[in-house]
């Protein structure tokens, strides 16, 4: 008997991790479909930034309600999967609480995770009443209609459903009462079944039990469709950020190498191009292949909460742009090409583009570029990277700048300033 | 007002401190005028011995980039850089937060190697080697806000030299709720400054403009002459105009000290 509870574990431990291997590499080969950028350089400081950013939180207490509930949660969720291995261990070897031969120590662990479990509960129903009774604006942006909103609630049902079924588990376990050490909260649940017989209390231990690691297994998976990654991926993702002043944008160096071949006054302007050459590289982009991996890995890591879109100058004064609808589209397009490269074996040209068909020229043009977004993310998340790179495919692609914009560059290429005055009046102010 | 040009100091023989990058706004707009020339009469005042480009100067290229433009700006950059390194220049002050990101940020890779200061952390080392001093003068008991313009602020970490400016005037600083690292945009960035904001329901303009009169203040100082321009247009929209003047940092200091 005992072994087919074993083996029924063992197989549904293989399924759940198997499919979220399968599902991880998915989203690996998705980011690398991005273009390479070295981010190798300085380990040292990027470990640092990732110490302290993903697991420090650092970011995330600048809103201090928000940040400190999500320290709870994210504590919680870390130190409580210490009893996942005792899960583990449990199931395969048909042991019971097989770390209770710790003795009072083991009463010490299992009663501090009773009491994060109970503080993770109440900070997810406070999550919960933030989102759907004090409707915090920036959950309630156009973009969070639909799969975002049910994905936030369904994290939030999750992680309500995973805590109570441990303090349940744990109040229902007559052993684990009767030693009467490190249950500080389900001793409380557990006055409730003093009246039950020992069959029926455990039953619902057990089934407490399973429901609790098939739910873990469940939510590991579910990841790979929700916002959730961050809670994996914050990791490589603060690692990967952009070290260098957030004023600084890339120099193209496929530009750099025309503009100096331009410049050079022994370039023979009528010499045939080189045949082997490579085809001339696009400039910007407009589909996500265009981007390089980390902003790739910027798409996967977003969790919408959406500090990004309450900070934007453009959107507060109710344009269009959402950095944070940049960051959920750029993923919308990726998961799309990446499910054309499963059913094709490679990319096979659907007609649509993340340009467009996902980001419209009016959300980008209505950038300022003043990094608030960037600044306020909780794990370096760069959108005005993307809004810059699709401006330039605009731009330099199409030439489909505004018509204002348009003027101000011939300005510039004329007379060298963006309106219209002669280069030959620039130190006129002296003499006024 | 003395305003030498790099070309009559190179013919003289002279290699000036410093190059006071003027920059367009600087140049040719009417209101970014007085701030260039409150910074030079500073600058004579503290016998810096610096140079402008004048007639040699182009723009930086920061209005192309940012609207997505980067043959523009490589073009622009390329053909200043070599005029600045033709002249070997070492140091840079500019007033403008755009010319200053993009020279000290996007130049070096491009071959233009310079220190390049902003004109308030300039002026704070005047300050710091006594070479200026700031009394508050009719500046002194004022309510000042400033307003941290993005590409000095958040986009190179400049939030101090200005504020430590203001508190020498003896003014009394009033922060936004919105200030250093949460500090809202203008509005200008991005090359907004140069085409009509997408639709939506307000200018962002106004909105900063309105954070900013919450503060009561005399003065709003900034640091950024497309900042000033849109922080005047919301004191206009606003009908604020004849209670509440739009400063630069350097004009506060040229006027404490009646230059």
């Amino acid at each position: 008997m005992n072994y087919i509870d074993n083996i029924a574990f063992a197989i549904l431990l293989i399924i759940g991790i198997g499919f979220f291997v399968k599902n991880s590499k998915k989203i690996v080969r998705n980011i690398k479909l991005g273009k390479n950028i070295d981010r190798s350089d300085l380990p040292k400081e990027r470990f640092n930034n990732m110490l302290k950013i993903a697991l420090g939180q650092s970011k995330m207490v600048k809103r201090p309600i928000a940040g400190i509930l999500h320290i709870i949660v994210y504590a919680g969720f870390i130190i409580i999967n210490i009893e996942v291995l005792e899960i583990i261990i449990d199931g395969l070897f048909g042991t019971h609480r097989v770390f209770s031969v710790l003795g009072g120590f083991y009463g010490f662990l299992i009663g501090s995770f009773e009491i994060l479990a109970f503080l993770v509960l109440a900070s997810v129903i406070i999550f919960w009443m933030r989102r759907m009774v004090l409707q915090i604006p920036r959950f309630w942006n156009k973009e969070m209609k639909g799969w975002p909103k049910n994905d936030a609630l369904n994290i939030l049902y999750f992680e309500m459903v995973l805590m109570s079924l441990f303090l349940l588990m744990n109040a229902t376990d007559n052993h684990f009462q009767n030693l009467n050490v490190g249950n500080p909260i389900s001793q409380y649940i557990a006055s409730l079944f003093q009246e039950s017989s020992f069959t029926v209390v455990h039953t619902i231990e057990r089934t407490a039990w399973w429901l609790h690691i098939v739910g873990i297994l469940i939510f590991l998976n579910y990841l790979y469709y929700s916002k959730h990654l961050h809670i994996l991926l914050a990791f490589p993702n603060t690692y990967f950020a952009n070290l260098k002043p957030k004023g600084q944008f890339t120099n193209l160096e496929a530009v750099t190498n025309e503009v100096k071949l331009m410049m050079d006054p022994s370039a023979d302007p009528y010499a045939a191009p080189d045949e082997n050459a490579a085809p001339p590289e696009k400039f910007g982009a407009s589909d996500v292949a265009d981007l390089n991996w980390v902003q790739l890995l910027n798409a996967y890591t977003c969790t919408e909460c959406g500090r990004c879109t309450a900070a934007c100058p453009a959107n507060i004064t109710g344009k269009e742009l959402s950095p944070r609808a940049i960051m959920m589209k750029t993923r919308d397009r990726l998961e799309e090409v990446g499910k054309n490269i499963d059913k094709n074996g490679k990319f096979i040209d659907d007609g649509k583009q993340l340009l467009n068909d996902y980001i419209s020229a009016e959300e980008i043009w209505a950038c300022t570029s003043c990094n608030a977004c960037v600044e306020e993310c909780p794990v370096n998340i760069d959108p005005l990277s993307i809004i810059i790179d699709l401006r330039r495919y605009l731009v330099m692609e199409q030439s489909a700048a505004p018509t204002e914009l348009n003027s101000m560059m011939t300005n510039i290429e004329n007379n060298g300033a963006p309106w219209q005055y002669n280069q030959m009046d620039r130190l006129n102010w002296k003499d006024e | 007002m003395n305003v030498p040009t790099m070309a009559e100091m190179t013919a003289q023989g002279i290699q000036p401190d410093v190059l006071f990058w003027v920059g367009c706004a600087g140049s040719f707009d009417d209101r970014a005028k007085k701030i260039t020339k409150a910074f030079v009469k500073i600058l004579n005042k503290a016998n810096v011995q610096f140079a402008v480009l004048g007639t040699e100067e182009s723009c930086t290229g920061d209005p192309a980039k940012r609207a997505g433009n980067e043959f523009l700006f490589q073009m622009q950059a390329m053909t200043n850089i070599e005029v600045l390194n033709a002249y070997e220049v070492k140091k840079i002050v500019t007033a403008c937060p755009h010319c200053f990101n993009t020279l000290k940020n996007e130049y070096p890779e491009l071959g233009g190697k310079y220190e390049v200061l902003h004109h308030t952390e300039f002026l704070k080392s005047l300050l710091d080697e006594g070479k200026i001093t700031i009394e508050g003068g009719k500046f002194k008991g004022k309510r000042i806000t400033f307003h941290d313009p993005c590409y000095l602020g958040r986009a190179n970490d400049v939030y101090e030299a200005p504020r430590l400016l203001l508190e020498k005037l003896e003014a009394e600083i009033v922060e936004m709720k919105r200030c250093k690292t949460n500090g809202l945009c203008c509005g200008a960035g991005g090359a907004q400054m140069f085409k009509d904001a997408e639709k939506g329901n307000k200018e962002i303009n106004v909105e900063r403009t309105e954070e900013a009169l919450e503060t009561k203040p005399n003065i709003i100082a900034t640091g950024c002459p497309f900042c000033n321009t849109m922080i005047t247009d919301g004191i206009k929209a606003k009908d604020q105009e004849h209670s509440v003047e739009v400063m630069d940092i350097a004009e506060l200091i040229a006027n404490a000290e009646d230059l």
